[in-house]
């Protein structure tokens, strides 16, 4: 599928900060199941772009607005065209041994309750790709698509489970956890939904099963994701593939995607998040 | 003012300052002398805080040759001996004595400092003290010209009488961190061997301690200890309020300022602008090539030669 | 539990050869003239403002830290051996933390089990594959020993973030001088005044690129935190900048200092601050104290941290127990300075062993720190003990075990008079790109009180000053 994704991203400062530096994740790889054809990263402030790749491989640019700032726009656009691989992941860059993703972290620390519902789960331990298939159900029929912006603070897995719903990044937890207590390493993905002309952002899992490699999980639609989703960065969790990280502020985030026959239908995603003073 | 209040406050200064150098000189050495030989600790220390203090006659005619002097008879000698006209007690006999004859040319809290200090003197035991007694001693000493700087800045009316005074300070303080260069100078030479071994580390840093100018000597090259850096903060660096340079600049001013309230100048404000142009217009470097010894020696006559002025031009 | 190896009276009660003097001075003084010196060395410190703030006590007052002013003695051929040891295992630390975040031999090669590394709290992924300056991680290591005998050292423990004391070191070397020239008359004690010149010149070595004067400065976390007196006391040592996160911005991958002359690029910065506040784009996002894209700045070679980030993963005292083998592995040598004999409870037949002789062990956490959350089975009593099964029990791989060793004692200044109390020592090893720098001694702490065998000073131990005699 031929997808144009046009992701804008507007943080605003009040009172003024009196610089902003901030980390954008917001440039795809390619891999078996994608293929960027053209990518456009563009900011509406007088500033410099240094393109970095963190420790997972991820395309970052960090930056810094000098201030005062009151507000500033980054919107990245390209065009991906993206095929089906029934959710196994290939030909993506790898930096760490599966292994690696066995670590837990704060977002998805696995509290008792966690473990509790991890261990319901195991029920066949010889079948690892049985096994996630059967958490996923478990995720899917225990936690509610709450199907809200995927940026800022997703609820933890513990969270998450007891809410009984969450967004796409806290259900993406909840699964990572669970898997990784049950010794499956497992990663979170970030990138957007794109179905009809209309697209948003979206987090889900992967995991790792041997004789296959990494398989992507999207527990809140219960499927292995297809040629809709467009993968962007991959992570611990979701502040590790955060589409930005910068410090204080409001954030509002947009998605359109489209196609050249279509005219673009906007879904404003808006949302705030204030993570203390400057 | 009288010549002779002039003299005598000049002097006091002097005989404060030396004491305060001194005091430095003595617990410089003491420290050189617990250190191990193999980090720069030496043999005969004892014999070098006797040159640096400039009482080496003296000395050898009561104790006999440097190369053999003890730390009980240097400290006696540099501390309290009657004999050596510029011990530290007799600095502060000799300060007093001056401080009295001109008691209405300074401040009640100059005076004050000045009186205090001399009855405190003779709490100190009039035999050898033990090396913490010592210790106790020194940094009464110390203590004594702090506040007695202190005091002057703060009380003393700025005319000539504090110029004179403030003259007889600097003029003493460029001698006591020339002669210390003077006896030192051959571990600041780039030829020495093991340039950069621990052992001239502790060579360098005690230069530097017996100024006061170990902390300050990081804040002002943010490097590590260098020998050529510690002859530069010595010598020329303007910022280090016991560096040649710095003491120049406030003599010239001082001498400038009595100059130009008696309308008149001569000799000595001559002398201490070609001086103070020597020490801005050359860089270590410059000083290095053409023999830092030499540079030292001349500087240290040249100084002794400004003392004589200004007491031929005013204090006589 | 066995007898203590005395140092100055050996086992036998022999006055070992370089304690003579000391034993024959501490004979001739007085015991009030002792405690009135002590008193006057604890006014000292509180004139200077040497002081800390314990972490958990309400309404934590500074404090303190006790100061003995009997000074520890090790011998010049002691010394000798402890330095080469200590080279040694700072050079190893170097090499696998290098290892950890590149190619990852040692895992490949089945020294060091993977989750050890990879489930480390302290494992940085955003180091991985990262170049640092020079290669070198850890510029300023404090490694702990501990003695039982007259030849008999031990690493206790690998300190390769951010160890502190050495403000206490050298400030304890300046209180005995003023205090004791008398003492020191007596003897040639190495010299440790020296020790910031070398912090400087090490520090400077390390700056990312040549060429130009490299500015450094020091990052604390503020005055609150309880080691802000030695921070400040080594900015003022070392004649540099200390600044906090907020003095400090990146612009274009660089790191700024915010000056009254305008911004001034940093190149080193010797950072007293843990990994997780460094960069609150990077790391922990409520971080306050950090610097928003430091570490942008550090991964474009920019700027050099030190220590580097992500050191944590080679100290805790899990990866401890793999020291011998890791020395052997990076440097094919045979350590010259053994481990304490160590059980890792995540291993099924050391926890078994653990289990059955808890009360004559030592029990530590994993990633603790600073004397908490541990088990000595000889002082504890049988609920104390019960309770600490149970923690083991739930959380082995959080544990490991050590003999209860007879640590050494040196003669202590206390209430009664001098009395042997137990001691270890805190020597500070600092890497440059040109050579390893190591001033003799270092920091010695004591527990004072009778028996205990807690040196930390948040457990109320206090220190010595420590020489080094060159003859």
């Amino acid at each position: 599928m031929r997808v144009r994704i046009r992701h804008e991203i507007t943080q605003t400062f009040e009172p003024a900060a009196r610089n902003a530096s901030a980390i954008v994740r917001l440039t795809p790889r390619g891999h078996e199941g994608q293929y960027v054809q053209r990518w456009t990263l563009d900011i509406d402030s007088d500033t410099r772009f240094h393109p970095q790749e963190d420790a997972f491989g991820n395309l970052c640019h960090a930056f810094t607005v000098d201030g005062p700032v009151t507000s500033f726009t980054i919107a990245a656009e390209g065009e991906m065209e993206t095929q089906d691989t029934t959710g196994i992941v290939r030909g993506t860059v790898e930096r760490f041994p599966p292994s690696l993703y066995l670590r837990q972290t704060d977002l998805t620390h696995p509290s008792e309750r966690v473990q509790a519902f991890a261990r319901e789960v195991r029920a066949q331990p010889d079948d690892p790709l049985a096994f996630l298939h059967a958490l996923m159900e478990r995720v899917h029929g225990d936690v509610a698509d709450a199907d809200g912006p995927a940026m800022g603070d997703p609820l933890t897995a513990e969270d998450a489970l007891e809410k009984g719903a969450a967004c796409s990044g806290g259900i993406a937890h909840l699964f990572t956890a669970a898997a990784r207590i049950s010794g499956v390493p497992a990663r979170h993905i970030s990138g957007y939904l794109a179905v009809d002309g209309e697209a948003a952002a979206r987090h889900w899992a992967e995991a790792h099963v041997p004789s296959i490699g990494w398989v992507a999980f999207d527990c809140g639609r219960n499927l292995c994701p297809t040629e809709d989703y467009v993968r962007l960065a991959v992570g611990l969790d979701a502040v590790g593939v955060a589409s930005l990280r910068g410090i204080g502020g409001d954030t509002r985030e947009q998605v359109v995607a489209f196609d050249g026959r279509n005219p673009p239908k906007p879904q404003a995603k808006s949302q705030s998040q204030t993570q203390g003073q400057n | 003012m009288l010549s002779r209040t002039a003299d005598n406050l000049y002097w006091l200064t002097r005989y404060v300052e030396r004491a305060d150098c001194l005091a430095r000189i003595l617990d410089v050495s003491q420290r050189l002398a617990y250190t191990p030989v193999t980090y720069g600790g030496s043999t005969n220390e004892w014999g070098s805080a006797v040159l640096t203090a400039g009482c080496a006659e003296q000395f050898i005619e009561r104790y006999g040759p440097l190369e053999t002097a003890t730390e009980e008879h240097v400290v006696s000698f540099l501390a309290f001996e009657p004999e050596n006209p510029t011990s530290i007690r007799n600095c502060f006999e000799v300060a007093r004595t001056n401080a009295r004859s001109v008691r209405t040319a300074l401040t009640s809290e100059m005076w004050d400092v000045i009186n205090s200090a001399w009855i405190e003197l003779r709490n100190f035991p009039n035999r050898a003290l033990t090396r913490d007694e010592l210790a106790r001693f020194l940094a009464f000493v110390k203590e004594t010209s702090l506040r007695f700087d202190g005091a002057t800045f703060r009380t003393m009316l700025r005319n000539d009488g504090y110029w004179f005074a403030r003259s007889g300070a600097q003029l003493e303080r460029a001698d006591n961190t020339a002669r210390i260069l003077d006896v030192k100078y051959h571990v600041l030479l780039p030829e020495k061997e093991h340039i950069g071994g621990p052992l001239d580390y502790f060579q360098w840093a005690s230069i530097l301690r017996s100024v006061s100018a170990l902390t300050a000597f990081h804040w002002v090259y943010r490097d590590s200890v260098k020998p050529w850096l510690v002859a530069d903060l010595l010598i020329l660096n303007r910022q280090m309020p016991r560096s040649l340079a710095a003491c120049y600049d406030s003599l010239a001013r001082n001498l400038d300022d009595i100059a130009s309230a008696y309308g008149r100048q001569g000799p000595s404000q001559r002398l201490a602008r070609s001086m103070l142009a020597r020490l801005s217009n050359r860089s270590i470097e410059d000083i290095f090539q053409a023999g830092l010894h030499e540079f030292i020696s001349e500087f240290i006559s040249d100084n002794n030669k400004l003392g004589a002025e200004i007491t031929e031009q005013y204090l006589t | 539990m066995p007898h203590a190896f005395d140092e100055m009276s050996s086992t036998d009660g022999a006055i070992r050869p370089a304690y003579e003097t000391l034993k024959q001075w501490l004979a001739s003084v007085p015991q009030d003239v002792l405690d009135h010196r002590r008193k006057e060395a604890e006014f000292i410190f509180r004139r200077i403002g040497i002081t800390f703030a314990v972490y958990g006590e309400q309404n934590a007052q500074e404090r303190l830290i006790p100061f003995d002013i009997v000074p520890r003695i090790l011998t010049k051929e002691e010394w000798a051996r402890l330095s080469k040891g200590l080279e040694q295992r700072v050079k190893a630390l170097n090499l696998y933390i290098r290892d950890v975040y590149s190619k990852r031999d040692i895992l490949k090669a089945g020294v060091v089990p993977e989750e050890l590394v990879y489930q480390n709290p302290a494992f940085r992924p955003e180091m991985n594959g990262q170049r640092v300056p020079h290669d070198l991680y850890v510029h300023i290591a404090g490694i702990d020993i501990v003695r039982t005998g007259p030849d008999n050292f031990y690493v206790l423990e690998d300190n390769a973030r951010t160890p502190s004391g050495v403000s206490y070191m050298l400030e304890n070397r300046e209180i005995m001088l003023r205090l004791f020239p008398e003492l020191f008359s007596m003897h040639k004690v190495a010299p440790v005044e020296n020790y910031a010149d070398d912090l400087l010149a090490t520090l400077r070595s390390l700056s990312p690129h040549g060429g130009h004067e490299p500015n450094v400065a020091i990052l604390t976390p503020g005055i609150y935190n309880s080691a802000y007196y030695e921070h400040s006391f080594l900015a003022d040592k070392l004649g540099v900048d200390l600044v906090e996160g907020r003095d400090l911005f990146v612009k274009d991958e660089t790191v700024y200092m915010r000056t009254t002359e305008g911004p001034k690029r940093v190149d080193v910065i010797y950072r007293r601050l843990d990994d997780d506040f460094l960069d609150p784009l990077a790391f922990r996002r409520d971080s306050v104290l950090g610097v928003p894209g430091l570490m942008s700045a550090y991964q474009a070679g920019n700027v050099t941290l030190t220590n580097a980030v992500g050191t944590g993963v080679a100290d805790d005292k899990a990866v401890y127990s793999y020291m011998p083998d890791i020395i052997r592995f990076y440097l094919s040598e045979e350590p010259l300075l053994p481990n304490v004999p160590t059980w890792r409870c995540r291993e099924p037949d050391h926890l078994k062993y653990v289990l059955d002789h808890l009360p004559e062990l030592v029990v530590k956490e994993v990633h603790g720190s600073g004397g908490y959350g541990m088990l000595v089975g000889p002082a504890a009593d049988r609920a104390q003990i019960e309770k600490f099964r149970d923690k083991l029990k739930a959380d082995p791989a959080n544990f490991i075990a050590q003999p209860t060793l007879a640590l050494s004692t040196c003669p202590t200044l206390v209430e009664k008079g001098i009395a042997p109390r137990h001691v270890d020592l805190r020597p500070f090893i600092l890497s440059g790109s040109d050579k390893v720098r190591i001033v003799p001694g270092g920091l010695t702490r004591v527990a004072m009180k009778e028996g205990s065998l807690v040196v930390n000073s948040s457990q109320g131990g206090g220190t010595k000053d420590t020489w080094v005699l060159d003859a």
